[in-house]
């Protein structure tokens, strides 16, 4: 049995995966990284948009800060997310996106003096400060008070994922590219790495580690239509699933991105309508408005996203061979603004849709497109349940977004994730509970398990079609688990991936144990399925509407019940995950449960946010500094590392 | 009426000792809008489940899916099908190591190149994480995204004459890289340092200016343009 030994064993090659390596080796450790794929292609490289750091450089920014940051986050969050992470998240950011251009991000910068933008369908002129000249600029994105996304063009993930793989390549990281962890090994309570397949040989090893990290991203391809790459099957949620002992997070909320272009799924970036593009109706009409009228095509994804799927409901869709659309108006901005700011976009409309965005309307839907859920851990992104696991960026639930993300928040949480967990690994690393101390019979039992598994797959006379059962779940998932949803059809669901799961273990494998994409989507496929069930049963179970998870049978927001978050655990021989439930405290909140000011107020109230508001308003009432009132309210710099601790400087914020 | 597309595509597996270099034949109905990304997945789903090949982000954004398209290199997943004729061959990319089928290893590649080209920003000292950025000229910055946009697909080594003869040679997505760190004030190496990398025929002096990097480019990189800036400022270091 071939045994790899490494201080921190980080599973996925993103940013985030890539930036806990950097942490660790920074520390004097010997971190190494698996990847489905060469880093660089990892799904990080697709976010276009831009990143959110509260740097208040640009006109439009000026103000900003991290309790603005901070208040869009868990406003966003519809109140589910864990705010001491929020906090410590908005902290960071500006010190994480300073980090990425010192080593290389080219950051759009600000352009001191006058220039013209599209806002709300009127061209404005804004004028940008002299001593603003050269920094980092920011667009506007949805749901934030202040243009605070920073970018490049929009291809802002491939420069931070290239600039992080570069400083990993500089710093002499191992990438074991094209290597699949199939299980981690582990006796219960503690996790000592993972078993490990080549996908091209076939080889299985066993990687040891003091920590294991999974930094795998979301799981949106177990739903049929996705803006995720082809990679993102959510096995770094099945790998802590599959240890009986390991929790995941809040698996019910899934995001749906308001602008997928139809019929292939391809995200077109917010940052369309950050710029000043809007959505249109079957006849032309924009129609955010009047639905929304303060936030218009700017509100949070979930309310966009559901407002599309109403207005095409009342028959306003545009009918095309692909069911159903809208339209996404980009026209307004200009060939020019296109060309610079929007260039991907551009080429995803010319190559996919053969149409000019300068000319032309896209063709837009709502589409799933990131995945709140996740391994459930604590604010250092440990899991609470097996000691050595950790977990950071999509692939974790520590919990920053709640039931809904904010744009620009996602690559911002990776690298931030990164940067605190990668130094929270090295602690653990560096004390008496970082000692590896596994036997090498538990390491080859582990393996042996996952050889015979495949070795059955492929000596089984099996009777079923993968493809066609991964096709009825996609088909499930997104009929019934999608943007709306309802107690029967979720009920249908559960049974039905239930009755999926038992029939994947009958897949027939031609081909033998090498390079086989038939093997691999053979023993992925249970995976998927059991992820696909803990987010069906989540959604069965929770009977509110909060951020991306709407129920039509229970619409109001529960706080009285369900400010809480759920938590999924699979015990061995269970045909159905175990569901139970983390309440939020909210006299411990900076920010008591309120009304996000979407649509009417459908509020179900928590009996203590009118008493913590009370002492909120209080002290808000003593007109304290901003730090002062802060750490009063809700502490939190105690629990960032000692290198993050300080202020951020800004224009208007001297450091003291 | 639809049109029955037939794919010819290389079979190979070089790991299997009775695996002998193929081509095999593939009928499939087009689909509008159809790519090649949707023709293989079908191809694999209906005819073939053993037939390997990469795709990542299907939307010409993670370079995985170069390979020879008749005979031309380029991303299989935003070539729609509609813009080739009914008889459709499918290569893998020369100039890298064959997993199997149209799964060629680009990332060993990329990464070997990376290392010995030191394609990273050299940074003189790190920065104060709660200052104010250092502050860079907006055009500057936007120059630099330009030649940042390569998504190291291979498709410019599959094009290069030089690269098919010499496999020391670092090709047009190495060179740009150099032109990239070199544009960017972060990074402080000089020209001198430069030329210790590049400066001989596997690097710089080796490109025969055929222009088929750029002609193939799938982001349009303007490579025979770093090319020629990079040779002038190394040949001038040779003097």
């Amino acid at each position: 049995m071939k045994i790899i030994h490494s201080d921190v064993l980080v599973i996925g090659g993103g940013l985030a995966g890539q930036r806990v390596a950097l942490a660790a080796k920074r520390r004097g450790l010997e971190p190494s990284i698996l990847s489905l794929v060469p880093a660089k292609r990892s799904h990080s490289v697709a976010a276009q948009g831009g990143m959110q750091a509260s740097l208040a450089n640009c006109f439009k920014g000026e103000g900003d800060n991290e309790d603005v940051h901070f208040e869009d986050t868990v406003r966003g969050s519809d109140w589910g997310c864990d705010q001491r992470v929020a906090r410590m998240f908005a902290h960071v950011a500006p010190k994480a996106i300073r980090e990425l251009a010192a080593w290389g991000v080219a950051w759009n910068r600000v352009r001191a003096g006058d220039h013209e933008v599209v806002i709300n369908g009127q061209r404005v002129t804004l004028t940008e400060r002299e001593a603003a000249q050269g920094l980092i600029t920011a667009r506007d994105f949805g749901g934030t008070r202040k243009w605070r996304t920073c970018y490049t063009s929009d291809g802002t993930g491939h420069a931070m994922l290239y600039t992080l793989s570069d400083r990993v390549i500089a710093e002499a990281i191992p990438v074991h590219e094209r290597q699949e962890a199939l299980a981690l090994i582990h006796d219960g309570q503690r996790c000592h790495g993972a078993v490990v397949r080549d996908l091209i040989t076939g080889e299985l090893s066993a990687h040891l580690a003091r920590a294991t990290v999974i930094a795998t991203g979301g799981y949106g391809r177990i739903y049929g239509i996705s803006t995720n790459a082809l990679i993102n099957e959510g096995m770094g949620a099945a790998l802590a699933l599959e240890t009986g002992v390991a929790r995941l997070g809040n698996m019910e909320a899934v995001q749906f991105h308001p602008t997928a272009i139809v019929p292939t799924g391809i995200l077109v970036t917010e940052g369309c309508r950050g710029d000043g593009g809007v959505l249109r109706d079957v006849d032309g009409h924009r129609f955010m408005p009047d639905y929304e009228p303060e936030k218009k095509d700017l509100a949070s994804r979930d309310v966009v996203s559901r407002r599309m799927a109403e207005h095409m409901r009342a028959g306003k869709g545009v009918s095309s061979p692909y069911g159903e659309h809208l339209w996404l108006d980009i026209t307004q901005l200009g060939a020019a603004h296109i060309e610079r700011n929007l260039r991907e976009v551009k080429d995803i409309c010319r190559y996919f849709l053969g149409i000019d965005p300068a000319k032309d309307f896209i063709p837009v839907r709502p589409t799933q497109h990131y995945s709140m859920g996740g391994v459930r851990t604590d604010f250092r992104g440990e899991s609470p349940w097996l000691s050595g696991l950790f977990s950071c960026g999509e692939a974790a639930c520590w919990d920053l977004h709640g039931f809904n993300r904010l744009g620009g928040n996602s690559v911002a949480e990776t690298v931030v994730a990164g940067m605190l967990v990668g130094e929270y690994v090295a602690d653990f690393c560096q004390s008496p509970h970082g000692e590896l101390e596994v036997s090498t019979a538990l390491a080859r039992d582990f393996v042996q398990r996952e050889q015979r598994g495949l070795e059955a797959l492929i000596t089984h006379p099996g009777r079923e079609n993968a493809v066609a059962l991964r096709r009825r779940m996609e088909q499930i998932m997104t009929d019934k688990v999608g943007l709306f949803r309802n107690g029967p059809d979720l009920e249908s669901a559960v049974a039905e991936l239930a009755d999926l799961l038992a029939r994947s273990r009958e897949i027939a494998v031609s081909g033998g144990l090498d390079a086989n994409p038939e093997l691999v989507l053979a023993y992925r496929l249970p995976r998927m399925l059991k992820v696909a069930l803990t987010v069906a049963m989540g959604a069965l179970n929770r009977t509110e509407s909060r951020g991306a998870h709407f129920r039509e049978d229970h619409p109001a927001r529960n706080d009285r019940d369900w400010l809480n978050r759920t938590l999924a655990c699979w015990r061995e021989g269970d045909a159905l995950p175990t569901l139970e439930y983390e309440e939020l405290d909210v006299m411990s909140m900076e920010l008591p449960p309120g009304f996000r000011g979407y649509g009417a107020k459908n509020i179900i109230d928590h009996p203590e946010a009118a008493p913590r508001q009370a002492e909120v308003d209080e002290m808000h009432a003593a007109k304290q500094d901003r730090y002062a009132a802060q750490s009063y309210l809700m502490s939190f710099k105690q629990f960032l590392p000692l290198k993050y601790r300080g202020r951020n400087e800004r224009l208007d914020e001297p450091l003291p | 009426m639809p049109r029955t597309l037939t794919f010819h595509v290389f079979r190979h597996n070089p790991r299997d000792p009775g695996s002998e270099p193929g081509v095999r034949e593939y009928q499939v109905e087009e689909a509008s809008g159809m790519t090649l990304f949707i023709a293989l997945t079908r191809i694999r789903e209906e005819h073939d489940p053993g037939l390997s090949f990469d795709f990542v982000c299907r939307a010409g954004v993670c370079g995985s899916c170069a390979m020879l398209i008749n005979g031309r290199p380029g991303l299989a997943c935003r070539t729609l099908t509609s813009e080739l004729p009914g008889t459709i061959s499918l290569f893998p990319l020369p100039g890298f190591e064959l997993i199997a089928d149209l799964s060629v290893n680009t990332g060993k590649w990329m990464r070997a190149m990376s290392e010995r080209l030191q394609a990273w920003v050299h940074l003189s000292c790190e920065v104060n994480l709660n200052e104010i950025e250092a502050a860079m000229d907006p055009d500057l910055a936007e120059a630099v995204y330009e030649l940042d946009r390569c998504i190291e697909c291979g498709c410019c080594v599959a094009a290069c004459g030089t690269a098919l003869m010499r496999p020391d040679f670092v090709g047009a997505v190495g060179m740009n890289k150099l032109a990239r760190f070199r544009l960017d004030p972060r990074d402080d190496r000089s020209d001198a340092e430069y030329y210790q990398l590049i400066g001989d025929d596997s690097g710089i002096f080796g490109c025969m200016s055929l222009l088929g990097c750029q002609d193939v480019c799938p982001k349009e990189l303007s490579l025979q343009t770093q090319i020629a800036y990079l040779r002038r400022a190394m040949a001038r270091q040779g003097l």
